[in-house]
């Protein structure tokens, strides 16, 4: 199965994705990871306020099968999480560049964002 | 060490079965998803792959009483073409592996045992026949290289698996096809000169089979059984959902709810330990627990809210205090909750108990529910 890339994010070998608006990167996992987990099951968000350090496991997602922790692709602050998919978790699997995103960092060093893999980086990772 | 494969390998990767490491084995966890498949399988019906289990077969005068010395239930209540599940203990009571005897012929028994311990199996029953009066009469063969299964399981399965298996049995229990063994039962079919062992039983809590056959004949009968099966829309069922379809009946997976450390009193399978019949390993220290009391005993429960599935190694909590521990959890497919089974003590282990259970640091509610935790409607 074909996983899609979004050309206009930017993605960890973790599997997380990126989109950087201004100082705020939304974060979220691929439509890859999404298929490779299946059955999403359960997402545990971080507290909004906390400071994280790119790489940071700040966030759990359950399938049926297994728990996975998901890691800040980038430093800062949590400044917001979404609830809507804290509630209905299969979002993660419906819509995992949109509905389905986790949360949002305000950046504190952005030059971290040039070292994120490109979209044509991660796709040679995965194969697509 | 390089994984083992069974003669299925291939025939997974066709399906695009995702394929990982279970006991030493490279099996299908899933191929659509574990909840699609767990889903096909209450509905309708679904085929796993069980080549890895192993097969031993005890042959001869003695069989009988050897198996009836070694095992924790009795065998003689088998007729030709009747099986049994049993426990096979220490003298501690701890047990070395739960499994399946089936007697195929008057002296002729076979054993179905776990994947994870066959090799373990092997040794200790070889060194109680040594250690046996009935050693004489006895023939012991690990046919588990030579000898591969399947098991076809759901509500619908009846309805086809008779072409599958066609026209009289040939020993075993005396059917007219595969459709009227009654549950427990086997029956022996062959296919170009090759035997065929058919077994109404399975790991699911669903209707169903298990096929026993040389190794050699396994992917063909794999095939046609999806072929035959295609009007019910039977589909190939990975490890993942065969999980969840046992935990949700709350059937023991050894190496969780069952170890070398854990009696089947413990465990809640005292139904399957005879203490009529004679002398057996084990069974002074089973009827001492069963006399006596247990320490910790199996439970069942369901997460009260929406919570994180509980995993096996997890806490139970009850009245502030750690009480226990998961050993088998997940998310219920049927039920949309976390369910699991965990060992407490006695007086938590009563229907109704409010536990908790511990995930990454945070406690959530939980209740201790009878056996099994999904009941068809």
């Amino acid at each position: 199965m074909s996983s899609q890339v979004p050309a206009d994010l930017r993605y960890t070998k973790s599997h997380e994705w990126v989109r950087i608006a201004g100082d705020t990167a939304t974060v979220g996992i691929t439509d890859h990871a999404q298929h490779e987990l299946t059955d999403v099951v359960f997402v545990e968000l971080p507290a909004v306020g906390r400071k994280v350090k790119a790489g940071e496991a700040v966030a759990v997602v359950e399938s049926v099968k297994t728990a996975s922790d998901i890691y800040s692709p980038v430093s800062g602050e949590i400044i917001a999480v979404n609830d809507a998919v804290g509630q209905d978790p299969a979002l993660t699997n419906s819509a995992p560049y949109a509905a389905g995103h986790f949360f949002q960092v305000r950046l504190s060093a952005s030059a971290e964002v040039d070292s994120l893999l490109t979209p044509a980086d991660y796709s040679k990772q995965i194969g697509a | 060490m390089s994984l083992k494969l069974t003669p299925l390998h291939s025939a997974h990767q066709k399906l695009g079965g995702k394929l990982i490491e279970f006991g030493g084995w490279e099996m299908p966890v899933q191929y659509s998803s574990i909840v699609d498949e767990h889903r096909c399988v209450r509905r309708a019906a679904g085929i796993f792959d069980i080549c890895h289990m192993g097969e031993v077969l005890v042959t001869g005068p003695g069989a009988e009483g050897f198996l009836n010395e070694t095992l924790t239930n009795d065998v003689r209540k088998l007729a030709v073409g009747d099986g049994q599940y049993s426990q096979m203990c220490t003298e501690s009571g701890g047990t070395v592996d739960d499994l399946y005897v089936y007697r195929i012929a008057p002296m002729e028994y076979l054993l179905v045992i776990n994947a994870s311990r066959i090799d373990v199996d092997v040794a200790w029953l070889q060194e109680r026949i040594c250690g046996s009066p009935h050693r004489s009469g006895v023939i012991f063969e690990d046919a588990s290289g030579r000898l591969g299964a399947v098991a076809i399981q759901g509500p619908r399965v009846a309805s086809f698996i008779d072409l599958l298996f066609t026209g009289p049995s040939l020993a075993g229990a005396a059917v007219d096809g595969a459709s009227s063994l009654k549950k427990n039962q086997i029956g022996a079919w062959e296919q170009a000169g090759q035997r065929i062992w058919v077994a109404r039983t399975g790991y699911t809590g669903e209707d169903g089979f298990e096929v026993v056959a040389p190794a050699s004949i396994i992917e063909d009968i794999w095939t046609r059984t999806l072929a035959a099966g295609h009007t019910v829309c039977i589909q190939p069922i990975g490890l993942g959902a065969r999980d969840t379809l046992r935990t949700e009946v709350c059937y023991p997976l050894y190496g969780h709810e069952l170890d070398e450390t854990t009696s089947p009193i413990e465990a809640g399978l005292g139904y399957f330990v005879s203490f009529d019949k004679g002398d057996f390993v084990g069974r002074t220290a089973l009827l001492d627990q069963k006399t006596n009391g247990v320490k910790k005993k199996s439970a069942a429960f369901k997460m009260a809210d929406k919570s994180a599935p509980p995993r096996p190694g997890y806490a139970i909590f009850a009245g502030g205090e750690k009480v226990g521990d998961v050993v088998s959890g997940t998310q219920s497919p049927s039920l949309s909750a976390g369910i699991g089974m965990g060992y407490v003590p006695p007086a938590i282990a009563v229907p109704g108990t409010k536990i908790e259970i511990e995930v990454r640091g945070r406690r959530f509610a939980a209740e201790i529910v009878k056996k099994p935790i999904y009941r068809k409607a």
